[in-house]
Parts: C-alpha cells; sequence; structure tokens
C-alpha cells in the first residue's frame, strides 16, 4: 500500500469505484443520446432514408416555434400537467390519510388500491377507451339508462370540450395510487408523539394537520410533484390510445411521434424532443428552489 | 479485475442483440443452402397458411424461407421498415408493403419490371400504377382490399326496399326511416350508418370515397397539384358532417374498422362502410346478423361509385443479398394458384383479374363478382403522387376533416387550411 493516502481518500477511491458503473450507464443512456439528439435537431435527418443529413443550423427551432400546432400541444400539455397533478395530489392525500389511520382490512385495501397503477397505461387507456364509447360504453349506460341523469350518451372522446377532461380522468384514476402509496410512506415517518404533544397542548384535528402534517410532509409532496409532474409533462401513451392527439388533445410527446415517426422528420422531431426536455428542466429547477427554501426543505 | 465483473451484463445483452440481428442471414456463401426471409402478417390464420405455401417453394426451389412476423400495426410495420431499411441491412430479403407505402420505400426496393413482364398484364391495372414509383415497378400486388358497403337484406325487405341504396341521398333517406323504425321497435341504440371516422389513416380512406364520388378529386391530382379545395369537396364534407349525431352515432369520430364491425355486427346498424375481412366475420358463427350480411359498392354523389384502394404487396429488398431468389419467392406467392388458395381459406381477396372469373373461386366465395366492379372503381390514395410526404399528406388531410366531423371548424375554413397546409408540404 502506498504511503501518504489516507483512510479517507481510500474511502472516496472505493465509492467511485462502486459509482463507477452508474456513471457508465448515465453517459450511455442518458448523456450520449441527449447530445446526439441535440445535434440531430441542428439537421434535416429523416428517418429510413439514405440521403446524407444536412445541417441546418437553428432553422428546425425557428420552424417549430412558429407553428401554432405545436403551441397548442404545449398549451395542451401544461392544462393536462396542472390539473392531473394537482387533482392527484388533493385526491391521494386524502386517501393516504384514511388508509393512514387504523381500520380493519386496511392491508387488503391497500393493495387493492393499487391495481390502477399496475396496470400497463395502454390496457388501462383501451379499457376505459371500451367504456367511454358512447353506444355501449359503460358510462353511457349507467349514467343514462340506469341513473338517468344525463339525457342523451355522450361522446366523451370526441367532443372537444370534453375529451381533455376526459383523458385527464383515466390519468388521476390510473396514478393517484401512486401518490397514495408516497404520501402512506411519508405518514408513516412522521413520530406519533408529536400528535400526542399537540392533543395534550389542546391543538384541534384540523390544527393539528395544517401545523403538523402538512410541513413534515413537504418533502414527500415536492417528490409527488417532481414525479408526477415530470410524467405528467411526457404524457403520450393514454393520449395516443384514447384520442391519438385529435380534438384538442395534443400532447408535446404526442406532436413529437408524430413528427419523427409518422411523418419521419428526426431533425425536426429532435428539435420538439430537445424543447420537451427543456421545458422539463426548468420545471425541476423551480420545484427543487421551492423545496430548498423551508426549514425541512432537504429533497 | 473487477471492472470484467461490471462488464459483463453489458457483454451479454450485446451477444444477444448480435444474435438477433444475425437471425436473418444464416447461409454462408457457397455453402449450404440459400436461406432467404420474409416479413409477413403475424395473425393466424394468415400466418400459418403462408408458411404452408413457404413450405411448398421450398420443396419446389430448394432455396429455405424464413418467416418473420411483422408487427399488426401497420404503422408500426412501417417504421419498423424503415429502420431496416435505412440500415441497409440485408437481413429481410421480402418485405409485405401496404398499397401506400411503395413511394416511400421506393429507394430500398428492388425494380421487377423485367422479372415479371410476362405476367405483370394478369393483375389489376389500377394496383401495378400505383406500385410503379418513377418508372419503377417496386412491389407485386398480393392481395387487394377496398370500401365496400354492408348492408342488411333483411332489414331492406322489412322496410320494403328492394335493393341496397345507389346514391347517398338514398342511403340518408333509407337510414333515416329505419333508424326511426327500429328504434320505435325497442331498440333504442340502434344507428342508420357506421364508418371510420377516427382521425387516422383510415379516415382518409372515407373522405377520399365521399369526395371522388361527388367528383371533389384525390386531394393531389395525377401532376402533384393540390386539388382539395374545391366545392364538390367541400359539398360531400358537409354531407358527412351532417351524418354525425342523426344517421350515425356522435362517437363515429373515435371509430375504427373494429367498433364499426363490433356495431354492425351486433345488428345495431343497418349500413356499414368497411373492408372486405369483415365480410367473414359477420357471416360467420358468433355473428347476430350472421346469414343476413350483404354487400354493395358504396354510394355514388353524382360521381359514380368510389372506393379507396386498399391491399398488400410483396417487395424485394434492394440490400438483400439474394434477390433472384427473394424474386422467384414473391412470383410464388403472388401466382393464380396461391392466390386462389388465399382467397378460399382467408377470404384475402385476388390481385389477378382472371380469377374472379374463376367458377369454383366464385362459387366458395359470392361476393368476388361484385369486389370486381368495386376494384375496377377502386381510386388510390394519392401516395405516388406525394412520394415520401404521404403520411403527413394523408394526417394533414385527415385532421382537417374530422376538425369538421367534431365541429371545431366550418367545412370552408378547413379545406382552406387543408390547401394551405398540404401545399406547403409538397413545395
Amino acid at each position: 500500500m502506498a504511503r501518504g493516502v489516507t483512510l479517507e481518500q481510500k474511502q472516496e477511491r472505493t465509492g467511485w469505484l462502486f459509482l463507477a458503473p452508474v456513471v457508465v450507464i448515465l453517459v450511455l443512456v442518458g448523456i450520449y443520446p441527449l447530445l446526439q439528439t441535440f445535434w440531430m435537431s441542428l439537421t434535416d435527418t429523416r428517418l429510413g432514408s439514405n440521403r446524407t443529413p444536412r445541417f441546418v443550423g437553428l432553422e428546425n427551432y425557428a420552424d417549430l416555434f412558429g407553428r401554432r400546432p405545436f403551441w397548442e400541444a404545449v398549451v395542451n400539455t401544461l392544462v393536462f400537467t396542472v390539473s392531473s397533478v394537482s387533482i392527484e395530489v388533493v385526491l391521494g392525500l386524502s386517501i393516504a390519510l384514511v388508509l393512514h389511520s387504523g381500520f380493519r382490512g386496511r392491508g387488503l385495501l391497500r393493495a387493492a388500491i393499487l391495481i390502477p397503477w399496475a396496470l400497463p397505461t395502454v390496457v388501462s387507456a383501451k379499457i376505459w377507451n371500451y367504456m367511454l364509447v358512447d353506444t355501449y360504453g359503460v358510462i353511457n349506460d349507467i349514467l343514462v339508462t340506469r341513473l338517468g341523469l344525463v339525457e342523451k350518451k355522450i361522446a366523451w372522446l370526441a367532443e372537444p370540450e370534453l375529451a381533455l377532461g376526459a383523458v385527464v380522468a383515466v390519468d388521476v384514476w390510473k396514478t393517484t395510487p401512486f401518490a397514495v402509496l408516497l404520501f402512506l410512506a411519508g405518514l408513516q415517518l412522521i413520530p406519533k408523539q408529536t400528535y400526542e404533544a399537540a392533543s395534550v397542548d389542546g391543538a384541534s384535528r384540523w390544527q393539528q394537520f395544517v401545523r403538523i402534517t402538512l410541513p413534515l410532509l413537504k418533502p414527500t409532496i415536492i417528490v409527488v410533484l417532481i414525479f408526477r409532474t415530470l410524467d405528467a409533462l411526457r404524457v403520450f401513451d393514454a393520449i395516443w390510445v384514447l384520442t391519438r392527439g385529435q380534438v384538442g388533445t395534443e400532447s408535446m410527446a404526442t406532436f413529437t411521434y408524430r413528427q419523427m415517426i409518422d411523418f419521419r422528420k428526426l431533425g425536426y422531431g429532435s428539435a420538439c424532443s430537445v424543447t420537451i426536455f427543456l421545458l422539463i428542466a426548468a420545471f425541476v429547477a423551480l420545484f427543487l428552489l421551492v423545496g430548498r427554501r423551508g426549514p425541512e426543505g432537504e429533497v | 479485475m473487477r471492472i470484467r465483473h461490471f462488464l459483463f451484463p453489458f457483454a451479454a445483452v450485446a451477444l444477444v442483440l448480435g444474435a438477433c440481428s444475425q437471425d436473418g442471414a444464416q447461409s454462408p456463401a457457397g455453402e449450404g443452402p440459400i436461406t432467404i426471409t420474409a416479413s409477413v402478417d403475424p395473425g393466424d390464420p394468415s400466418f400459418s397458411l403462408t408458411r404452408q405455401m413457404a413450405d411448398e417453394f421450398e420443396k419446389q426451389s430448394g432455396v429455405k424461407v424464413q418467416l418473420l412476423k411483422g408487427p399488426a400495426d401497420a404503422t408500426e410495420r412501417l417504421s419498423q421498415y424503415l429502420q431496416y431499411l435505412g440500415a441497409k441491412s440485408p437481413d429481410i430479403d421480402v418485405y409485405q408493403i401496404d398499397v401506400i407505402w411503395p413511394a416511400i420505400l421506393a429507394e430500398h426496393l428492388a425494380d421487377l419490371k423485367e422479372s415479371f413482364a410476362s405476367e405483370i398484364g394478369d393483375f389489376f391495372p389500377t394496383v401495378v400504377q400505383n406500385n410503379t414509383v418513377d418508372g419503377k415497378l417496386v412491389a407485386i400486388p398480393w392481395f387487394g382490399d377496398a370500401g365496400l358497403l354492408y348492408y342488411r337484406p333483411d332489414l331492406l325487405e322489412k322496410y320494403a326496399y328492394a335493393e341496397p341504396p345507389k346514391t347517398w341521398e338514398e342511403l340518408e333517406a333509407m337510414a333515416t326511416k329505419i333508424q326511426e323504425g327500429e328504434r320505435a321497435a325497442g331498440i333504442p341504440d340502434f344507428w342508420g350508418y357506421v364508418w371510420q371516422g377516427k382521425a387516422y389513416e383510415g379516415l382518409t380512406c372515407n373522405a377520399l370515397e365521399w369526395q371522388v364520388s361527388s367528383g371533389g378529386g384525390t386531394i393531389v391530382d395525377d401532376k402533384g397539384q393540390v386539388t382539395v379545395n374545391n366545392l364538390k369537396a367541400a359539398e360531400a364534407l358537409g354531407r358527412a358532417a351532417g351524418w354525425v349525431g342523426r344517421i350515425s352515432p356522435p362517437g363515429v369520430t373515435t371509430y375504427g374498422e373494429e367498433e364499426a364491425r363490433q356495431l354492425f355486427q351486433s345488428g345495431n346498424a343497418a349500413f356499414m362502410r368497411n373492408w372486405p375481412y369483415a365480410y367473414s366475420l359477420a357471416q360467420g358463427a358468433g355473428s347476430r346478423v350472421q346469414g343476413n350480411t350483404g354487400i354493395a359498392q358504396l354510394p355514388s354523389g353524382g360521381a359514380g361509385h368510389a372506393a379507396t384502394l386498399g391491399g398488400w404487396q410483396l417487395g424485394v429488398s434492394a440490400h438483400s443479398r439474394y434477390p433472384k431468389e427473394a424474386a422467384e419467392f414473391v412470383r410464388f406467392m403472388t401466382s393464380a394458384p396461391i392466390q386462389k388458395r388465399r382467397a378460399r381459406e382467408l377470404s384475402l381477396l385476388p390481385t389477378r383479374v382472371p380469377l374472379y372469373e374463376d367458377k369454383e373461386l366464385v362459387e366458395a366465395l359470392p361476393i368476388l363478382p361484385v369486389m370486381k366492379d368495386v376494384f375496377l372503381a377502386a381510386v388510390a390514395r394519392p401516395s405516388t403522387q406525394s412520394g415520401d410526404l404521404y403520411n403527413e399528406v394523408s394526417t394533414q388531410y385527415f385532421q382537417a376533416v374530422h376538425g369538421v366531423l367534431t365541429g371545431q371548424t366550418t367545412v370552408p375554413e378547413a379545406l382552406a387550411r387543408a390547401e394551405t397546409q398540404l401545399k406547403e408540404i409538397l413545395r
């Protein structure tokens, strides 16, 4: 063993050795494709063509930013993200609080609630697709035929005013369990004694929730927000199966897919991808900034 | 030393990947029999029949044939093909190609004009023309598809109609009357006419039929000029938009082939637009309209009947190591006896005209004579004119049509915008 190497340095070296595979994988599957996508976004590469791609500078970006359908897709994605994530957080927290209180059959319920999350999105979207069909769909059957709440059968996925809402509903159904799971884990980390002390001091249930539960749950909330927002901003599968991005439901990801695969414009599609990447990065930065400000905001 | 353990999984993955990519070309040059690989429809019974036929070809020619299941979804299959061909992969020699792909794949496909010179006259000229790109015959028609009007002979009789509708006006009138009658008779969800209104390639097929049958042209004309914005096309589109919610369910704008077929097959629709495949299913066991399904040409809008041309071709890769053997396989698979068997067993429509006069075959597949008329009137989508930009052209078109059908835009607005966009794409 060489002299002058402290234990600390040795440990650091071992640490790097352990990290090396992760770094290699990150570079291989993360950084390299990212750089390649960026490079491609400056060319007019076409999928499946032997023609040598031409360097076009920022032309793809200029064209993209001047295109109304792209901005419509950005707005749709933001509306989808904000509405689905906020509903999921509120709903997820409520369900988690109910599940956190002890009652009979809790374990069973906790397992049952995970089913929507366990189904592949394409499968659940296809199921919802059948349920939302106007003629033989079960939703219309319940609303119109059995309950008589609505007069005429509704084509949920065909009406411009309803389609995005239907997509949000399907996403909420599918991913609320994920939020519940994380919130439950967060709730279990809060020591019981804190609540006991608060009760002794005469704090009401509501006061306990606002003063204890919410602040101590903040790191969890931020994790849920980051995970769900990142997912929602990239939404593709649910929309593709339910509406193919039509009737005002085109998202940034479906728009990009159309350009890259259907229209074979790899260069142009890469410019879309890079733009989405930057947008998502901005969101992450925002969350981390907000999360860091609080006293117990370590994420 | 330790690093090797970390790399092991990568090496394993690389080995597996390498093995996969070599799957197709097992035959070392000069030794053993030549093996060619063909990508075909994955589903049974079609796949197993293709395998049987490939076995016969092996016996006849001494060339081994490996069959690869292509993705069932046509859009996915195209992107897979593009990835193989774009990489100039020799792994697949024969590709099964949709009728709208020849122009997209032309640069990667071998010219079959000379080797098929003596027999190409047997095939439907419209399809051969469709498969010819810049004078190069890139694929041989294998089986055909064309839009059909399905109707219910029992309902026509019940409401005293002698024959299926000849014009769109007649269809509207009959659909309205039957729909009212059946609803009054206790089927609240009965609809007059179902078709494919989802925003996808199928809508381009449907809308092209409305347009052409009304004299509204083929979106892009033979010279490559964008003609979509004209009064006849507007009239046809307006008429179709009027069906939604009246004689067609409001959700028809989310229907593909299968959704329409399910509604028709459950006995809840009087008329349906669909491809020939639905016939054997609607007439098959388990269908509520078994024995009560008729087919006819789609109605005319004043400019004759029009059916969109569909169907599948076989093409030889320009990157194939055995182009001659591959072409022989294509010749075998598209030959009259093979097509006859596929028609009889799978009700896949032949692409050779003389087979439609074959007494034995007509007896086995009674819809054949009607199909011939439909084929002769079949209209090709503007895939030849738009070349490898066809998908973009079609998408802009069906999005414009879909906007009108769902009430988001007016007809003149949609057609004007489609015209601008198509001109921009094709400039």
